[in-house]
């Protein structure tokens, strides 16, 4: 049951996601590579949806980015002990289909997982 | 749509397009989940409901308003102060019949339906907007007033505009005890 809401709410972020980018880059130039694109995702993307960048990028340079927000937005109101760790996660999936979405029509297929160790940081 | 701030009076409006759109995604895994239109939109109404009992809270601590003493004010509140506040329209309010219990909101602009072209064939009595009135149902209990909340024309199934009913439940009379 948790599983099939954390999916539904994944892809409705999903298709957020795509309409969302195509509406933001409309006007914006060609980008050069994948590391742009995840740039303008943590900068401008972000940006425009939570009103803050990430925090922090990191990649191994073989495809794998892992983006870390430090005061995520949707987790802020909640307190930061142990207690609601375990429900974190459903409030990342729309996030996680946010980026898919929008990665998926910048023409990058991936996966996209996060993980919250402490709240309210997230990656 | 703001979120409501924490220590700092923070400008927490949330990109309108972002709204809208997921809105949108919303309604459309709805629509996957059930198949009949009218558990979308009694879904929908749930939803809002869940939503207004606490956006109440978020509203009177935001505007600051005295206590309404009559329907019709509040319904012009709900209409000027309210729906500006989250949805940035103001729909105008007139009253529908003799008793002042019955109000229609008109809406000229509805942002929710920004994106939405028309509504498909196999949904024609879907109500889009079917949250909102949730929402002000949901609202108007938290503060005592038991309403009938629906949409009397809606702009996507073809008509002129989109109006909101609102059909208080009480005889008027009954307000003129001190509530809180």
């Amino acid at each position: 049951e948790n599983g099939r809401c954390t999916t539904k709410l994944e892809s409705m972020g999903f298709r957020v996601g795509q309409g969302l980018i195509e509406r933001f880059t409309k006007d914006t130039a060609r980008f050069k590579d994948e590391l742009d694109i995840m740039k303008f995702i943590c900068k401008d993307f972000w940006t425009t949806v939570f009103k803050k960048q990430i925090d922090n990028l990191r990649t191994n340079h073989q495809g794998i980015y892992v983006l870390q927000d430090n005061k995520f937005r949707l987790l802020t109101q909640m307190s930061s002990g142990k207690q609601y760790l375990e429900h974190a996660p459903k409030y990342l999936a729309f996030t996680c289909g946010l980026i898919r979405g929008g990665l998926s029509n910048l023409g990058i297929k991936s996966i996209v997982t996060a993980e919250v160790s402490s709240m309210p940081a997230c990656k | 749509m703001s979120r409501s701030p924490g220590r700092k009076q923070e400008n927490h409006k949330i990109s309108r397009e972002l709204f809208v759109l997921t809105y949108g995604a919303l309604v459309a895994q709805l629509c996957k989940d059930y198949e009949k239109d009218e558990d979308v939109n009694a879904c929908l109404d749930r939803m809002g409901y869940s939503i207004g009992i606490r956006l109440i809270d978020d509203f009177l601590a935001r505007s600051a308003v005295k206590k309404c003493r009559s329907y019709s004010e509040t319904a012009d509140m709900i209409a000027q102060v309210a729906f500006k506040m989250y949805l940035g329209v103001t729909p105008s309010v007139s009253c529908s019949n003799a008793t002042g219990n019955e109000f229609s909101l008109i809406l000229d602009k509805n942002p929710l339906v920004d994106f939405v072209e028309e509504l498909p064939a196999e949904r024609a009595s879907l109500c889009y907007c079917n949250l909102l009135c949730g929402v002000i149902r949901g609202a108007l209990e938290m503060v005592h007033l038991a309403a009938e909340v629906s949409f009397l024309q809606d702009r996507l199934k073809g008509d002129a505009v989109t109006e909101i009913g609102i059909t208080f439940l009480r005889k008027p009379e009954d307000r003129r005890h001190r509530r809180n």
